[in-house]
């Protein structure tokens, strides 16, 4: 029987580990990740989880014992934020070139300094080329349902799975969260069949020096090319990864009613302006449309949930198919000296399928400052101002900031 | 035998090895000191016995034998010089590569 519990988001990570029946969990406290690790390791201690809690010194030291416990085939996970996530940052580089499907909720916080610990999208999009795949959450019922799913995505590619969700809006905010019959979560996730173990047993060489060339000089490590190679394969898994991610969540949505896709659309099909954007950011945004609705105004929401590997041919084939001239992208993050992440990879995806269509960019809520309707209005009517003023070539601007 | 015991890896996606000689090539390109052992000074040798044996215990590459007299592996010796360091019958000495050119 599933049973509905009003649960902050971290807490939902929590529930969402134990029904997955996870074996090892290293974690660091780090605000605002805390709670999470805090009730799993609740779990634990009381025997609702069999699993390995490993206290640890360091997030960097947190994400080596996954990968150590992800190597001797263990499902495992850890949870952090910020600069927790950026000590973390070589060893996310490895779980990812080692092909282990680790799963990580990625509570988002602003990467300091000055210090900071409000919601801020900097941290999870600063690691977005570690070969990880990311997945960003829009309420605490996605955040359960996208831990299940993150495991059943991971273990089929071997690819280590982040879960992004905002820090405070929706990690320490209480909604109900329907938990799954324990059965009905076994059913749909089996136990993780790893490719290879380390077992003492049977001694193997993981992750060793692996040349720019191809070796020769012993044929079982011919087999696996050189080091291009082994990245190759990452790149090749990432980007055909598309088909397992969607399977996966129709696969969920039959079992259990809730299906969420690539992205989610919002009153997108007569729009002539559409936000996109990513978590609690594209939650606001449709309280902001449907404003702007009774306005006159036909602006829709398009919510990005699949960052990485990003879906460049999705995105152009949605942007073609529209009838919106313009694209306004919100960002809650910053690639210094240029503009938001999310921005630039739109534009790219539409660039490389020919698709032709405004872009503006926004920044906004950087640092955990307070997102309201009236400034996703604010912006919206920025672009619609631009463009009727004829002035295509908008740059990214950054909103509610003192000057 | 080597290919037998990873032949179950179907699908070669990350690098995987099994402990052999020399997992990483020829290290020994990598010396610019060569440890050369002077058996005369080596309390193995003087008593015949597997007595000592720190430099076969302390070299971090395992590229010294385990034998009477002790014998350098040149091919991996990566020429730390911590076997020359730990002798205590100051037995092995380092010798600049460039002496030993062809």
């Amino acid at each position: 029987m599933s049973e509905k519990l009003v649960l902050s988001g971290n807490h939902a990570a929590a529930h969402a580990c134990k029904g997955a029946r996870v074996q090892v969990i290293a974690a660091y406290p780090i605000t605002p990740q805390s709670p999470a690790t805090e009730l799993l390791s609740r779990f634990v201690e009381t025997g609702q989880l069999n699993a390995k809690y490993v206290c640890v010194e360091s997030e960097h030291s947190a994400m080596t014992v996954c990968i150590a416990a992800s190597s001797t085939g263990a499902r495992t996970f850890t949870a952090t934020s910020a600069n927790g996530l950026a000590l973390m940052h070589e060893q996310l580089h490895w779980a990812a070139g080692a092909r282990l499907p680790i799963v990580m909720a990625c509570v988002n916080r602003a990467v300091a300094a000055p210090w900071n610990v409000w919601t801020d999208n900097q941290d999870s999009i600063s690691q977005r080329d570690t070969g990880w795949i990311q997945l960003y959450c829009e309420d605490n019922q996605e955040i359960y349902d996208t831990i299940l799913q993150a495991y059943k995505i991971a273990e089929q590619i071997y690819c280590p799975v982040m879960v992004c969700y905002d820090g405070y809006i929706l990690s320490h905010t209480l909604m109900p969260v329907e938990i799954i019959d324990q059965n009905a979560i076994d059913e749909f996730l089996p136990p993780f069949k790893p490719y290879v173990t380390l077992d003492p047993d049977d001694p193997k060489v993981l992750n060793l020096v692996t040349f720019p060339w191809i070796r020769h000089d012993h044929p079982h490590i011919e087999k696996f090319g050189g080091y291009p190679e082994i990245r190759y394969k990452l790149q090749q898994t990432l980007r055909s990864s598309f088909d397992v991610i969607e399977r996966v969540d129709k696969e969920f949505g039959e079992k259990f009613d809730r299906q969420y896709g690539i992205f989610k659309e919002y009153m997108c099909d007569e729009a002539d302006y559409i936000i996109l954007a990513m978590g609690s950011l594209a939650s606001e945004a449709t309280v902001a449309a449907e404003i702007l609705y009774e306005e006159g105004y036909t602006v829709g929401v398009l919510s990005l949930k699949l960052f990485r590997p990003f879906p460049a041919k999705q995105l152009a084939t949605f942007a073609k198919q529209s009838a919106a001239s313009t694209f306004i992208v919100i960002d809650r993050n910053l690639s210094y000296g240029y503009e938001g992440a999310l921005c630039t990879d739109f534009k790219a995806a539409l660039y490389t399928h020919h698709v032709q269509k405004n872009v503006h960019g926004y920044l906004l809520g950087i640092g955990g400052r307070d997102v309201n309707v009236e400034q996703i209005m604010e912006i919206v009517h920025k672009s619609r101002k631009a463009i009727e003023a004829g002035q295509l070539d908008k740059e990214t601007e950054w909103i509610n900031i003192m000057k | 035998m080597e290919k037998d015991k990873l032949k179950n890896i179907e699908v070669p996606i990350s690098s995987i090895s099994i402990p052999i000689e020399g997992e990483a090539g020829r290290t020994g390109s990598w010396r610019t000191e060569r440890p050369i052992l002077d058996p005369s000074k080596c309390a193995a040798v003087k008593q015949n016995k597997l007595v000592c044996m720190l430099c076969w215990l302390y070299c971090p590459e395992g590229t010294i034998s385990r034998t009477i007299p002790p014998k350098i592996n040149y091919y991996y010796c990566k020429g730390c010089g911590i076997c020359a360091k730990e002798c205590p019958s100051k037995a092995i000495t380092m010798k600049d590569e460039t002496n030993f050119e062809e």
